[in-house]
């Protein structure tokens, strides 16, 4: 009974940690802010910092604990992008506070999100392993893709949707939406950084509760042992559509944010191909998978790190990469950690001696 | 041993990079300097003493969209240091500073921030429409004047501290449809474009609008996107199925020489009519320059043109960087001139706080008239976009012609 207790004030204290990691990361920024000392550059990484973190949590769930490999997180940031910045644009005529407007967009986003994780993960998590990845990767594609060739506007007959271009909605008057692969322009910028530490505490709640909940174990059961989950009558596809669903709403969130943080909104390559799913994945792995508050660390340095770099000009994208393979190897390769052991192991060892001398 | 060694060496390397981001915008900004020729550091170290223009420019330096920021990039640093060693704008040399922002709109933020904190007053730039649009939104809280050399989305221009050197989309196609009306070049057209591109779907929508007007009937529309542009004979096929005269590509050169080979091999012989991308197709490499014969383009500057000031900055250019300057170059140069125009007419010195350069460049690009390389007699309307004529030209035996 006291192993239990013992290992449970464990992760409490281990979760303690995590949130005041955030909160005091808060503070800190917060005086900077208020006391100005903090450069343009700096202020302008804020809140992607806060999307960056999120879906690094969002995803960890699905690769760490639920053990599944999804190349498609971009694809859910888009969809709870153009949702939610959908909602704003046919909103931001009317009469509504702009907090109560974006408090709907999140949930907007991150509902919608949720619903394509869902009707997704029906199919996709019937495949393991490498047929899950790829199949991901083409719902991230897909979804991009279709983004990219959407037409909808709205006038007074009511809403218009095409597939073909902009001529094709027949429109009377009226606005139209999303343009194509022009996208949407004028979303209005609610996104701060309290609102981004918030849902980030949000999001790492709700990812940190299932965890040690009876159904987070339930999912690392399936992940560990399939069969043994299976044969003491856990529902597999239950528990794994469960997580994918909850990593695509906390995903779809992060759309949001990204979404009105910037007032012009496409589906690039850039921003929601699979470079920037495969971008979280390295979040993740460098992070450490599994491990929550590891993969917010790896999101923070490296969306910090190509902006520290930028004076080297030309070299930056190739200094990146080194410094990323680097990392890479002192997180995880066996040998660098077996030297990091013995190096602190070498610093305690010196702390006795000299303990010992006094 | 030898394994301690190799840590030791990674750990050193480790912290010298880390230096080097330090102080990087600092050293940036001397090698910049350096970069740009003798004779104006010895010019911009006279002038040192006192207060410098600062000037930024921000594009795709890497990535699949680098030619571009590539070109933004070196067409203003051949215009600054032209100006510098004339003696600079009122009397101040000018300090140049680029930015990636590798075609994204975040990074782009990212990159403007960078250039806010080394004390840019002045954007040439971002290069590419998404990216400024986003931009645009940052800098009117700042009232930062930016001139984009070639962001031609018809957002861009919406703040009011943002104008344009380059034709808008809509602008284009429109312009492209009048042309073909008024040259009776053809009555049937078809039209190929990239759905998944800003730009390209921007002109199209216009062009089709337009064309109604002219008593050009569109026969055909035929798509691609970004994902799917090495193989067009499906496409060209139905075009050809259609029977139209003249085929609009409103679109990229490397992708045009590849419809154009395509359809040369199917015996589809229309006239191909494109737009300023399509500028620099000749330069390709492994391009066979006879299958562009008789290709039509409305472009507003031509590297062939054989006035003073265009053989001035292609030979400048061309010593500078080995590489025949493309649109976007020759764009980027004028803007630079014009904000030298603009600063004149307001005799504005470097010492004011950006907010008053902004001001005041604004208030002066209402009556501005100047005459560049990409355009004769450019003036700005209220929302900052430029009216110029566009120049159609030719290709014949391989060369740029004028058309008229």
């Amino acid at each position: 009974m006291n192993k239990v207790n013992a290992e449970k004030q464990k992760i409490t204290r281990s979760n303690l940690i995590t949130f005041g990691m955030v909160i005091i990361a808060y503070v800190i920024v917060e005086i900077m802010l208020k006391t100005g000392n903090i450069s343009s550059l700096f202020k302008g990484l804020l809140v992607p910092l806060c999307i960056y973190s999120i879906l690094a949590v969002s995803l960890n769930l699905v690769v760490g604990i639920s053990g599944e490999l999804s190349l498609g997180h971009a694809g859910f940031m888009c969809v709870g992008a153009f949702t939610s910045a959908t909602w704003s644009m046919l909103m931001s005529g009317s009469a509504m506070p702009a907090g109560l407007r974006f408090f709907i967009a999140i949930v907007i986003g991150a509902v919608s999100a949720a619903f394509f994780g869902f009707i997704i993960g029906i199919p996709v998590l019937r495949l393991k392993g490498d047929y899950l990845a790829i199949v991901t990767l083409a719902f991230g594609e897909i979804i991009k893709n279709l983004v990219n060739a959407l037409y909808f506007g709205i006038d007074a007959r009511g809403a218009h949707f095409s597939l073909e271009d902009s001529m094709h909605l027949n429109m009377e008057g009226g606005d139209i939406i999303i343009k194509g692969a022009q996208g949407i322009t004028g979303t209005p910028k609610n996104s701060n950084f309290t609102i981004g530490v918030v849902l980030l505490i949000v999001a790492l709640f709700i990812v940190l509760n299932l965890i040690n909940s009876r159904t987070g174990r339930a999912i690392m059961a399936i992940r560990d042992n399939r069969i043994a989950a299976e044969s003491v009558g856990l529902n597999v596809t239950k528990f794994k559509l469960l997580a994918f669903t909850i990593s695509a709403a906390i995903a779809g969130v992060g759309g949001v944010l990204y979404a009105h943080n910037l007032s012009s909104l496409q589906a690039l390559p850039k921003n929601f191909g699979y470079n920037q799913s495969i971008m979280i994945l390295v979040f993740v792995v460098m992070g450490g998978i599994g491990n929550i508050r590891g993969s917010v660390v790896a999101a923070v340095v490296l969306t910090v790190l190509p902006e520290l770099l930028r004076g080297l000009s030309d070299y930056r994208m190739l200094i990146y990469a080194i410094v990323l393979i680097l990392m890479m190897l002192f997180t995880s390769a066996p040998s660098w950690i077996q030297y990091r052991e013995r190096i602190l192991m070498s610093f305690k060892k010196n702390k006795t001696e000299r303990k010992e001398k006094d | 041993m030898k394994r301690l060694l190799s840590v030791v060496l990674t750990g050193a390397m480790a912290v010298s990079l880390a230096a080097c981001g330090s102080s990087g915008s600092g050293s940036a900004a001397s090698t910049t300097a350096a970069a740009s020729g003798e004779k104006t550091e010895t010019a911009a170290a006279a002038a040192s003493s006192d207060a410098t223009w600062k000037f930024g420019s921000q594009g795709p330096l890497t990535g699949g969209a680098a030619v571009y920021g590539t070109a933004v990039v070196n067409g203003t640093k051949v215009a600054v240091d032209e100006i510098n060693a004339a003696g600079g704008i009122n009397g101040y040399q000018i300090e140049f500073q680029s930015a990636d922002d590798e075609h994204d709109q975040e990074k782009a933020i990212n990159a403007y921030n960078s250039l806010k904190d080394w004390g840019m007053q002045v954007l040439i730039g971002p290069t590419t429409s998404a990216p400024t649009i986003a931009v645009g939104s940052e800098a009117v809280n700042d009232n930062l004047f930016m001139i984009t050399p070639s962001g031609s989305a018809v957002d861009c221009t919406k703040p009011a501290n943002a104008f344009r050197v380059c034709f808008s989309d809509p602008a284009q196609g429109a312009k492209s449809a009048q042309y073909i009306g008024e040259h009776k070049l053809a009555t049937k057209v078809a039209i190929l474009y990239d759905s998944s591109d800003v730009y390209s779907s921007g002109i199209y929508e216009s062009f089709v609008a337009e064309a109604a007007n002219q008593g050009i009937e569109v026969v055909d529309t035929e798509q691609f996107t970004a994902d799917s542009k090495t193989d067009f004979s499906t496409q060209l096929q139905k075009m050809q199925a259609s029977g139209a005269e003249l085929a609009f590509l409103p679109f990229y050169y490397t992708e045009a020489a590849l419809v154009l080979k395509q359809a040369d091999s199917m015996g589809f012989k229309p006239v191909f009519f494109g737009v300023d991308g399509m500028d620099g197709i000749l330069d390709l490499d492994n391009f066979d320059t006879s299958l562009a014969e008789g290709l039509m383009l409305l472009t507003p500057f031509s590297a062939d043109a054989d006035d003073d000031a265009t053989k001035n900055f292609v030979a400048k250019y061309k010593e500078a960087y080995g590489s025949t300057p493309i649109q976007f170059a020759a764009d980027a140069y004028d803007a630079v001139y014009i904000v030298k125009a603009a600063a004149e007419a307001a005799n504005l010195t470097p010492d004011k706080s950006v907010d008053e350069i902004g001001t005041a460049l604004e208030e002066q690009m209402k009556s501005l008239k100047y005459d560049g390389i990409t355009g004769a007699e450019m003036t700005w309307d209220d929302n900052g976009d430029v009216d110029k004529e566009p120049k159609a030209v030719v290709i014949k035996d391989g060369a740029y012609v004028s058309a008229e």
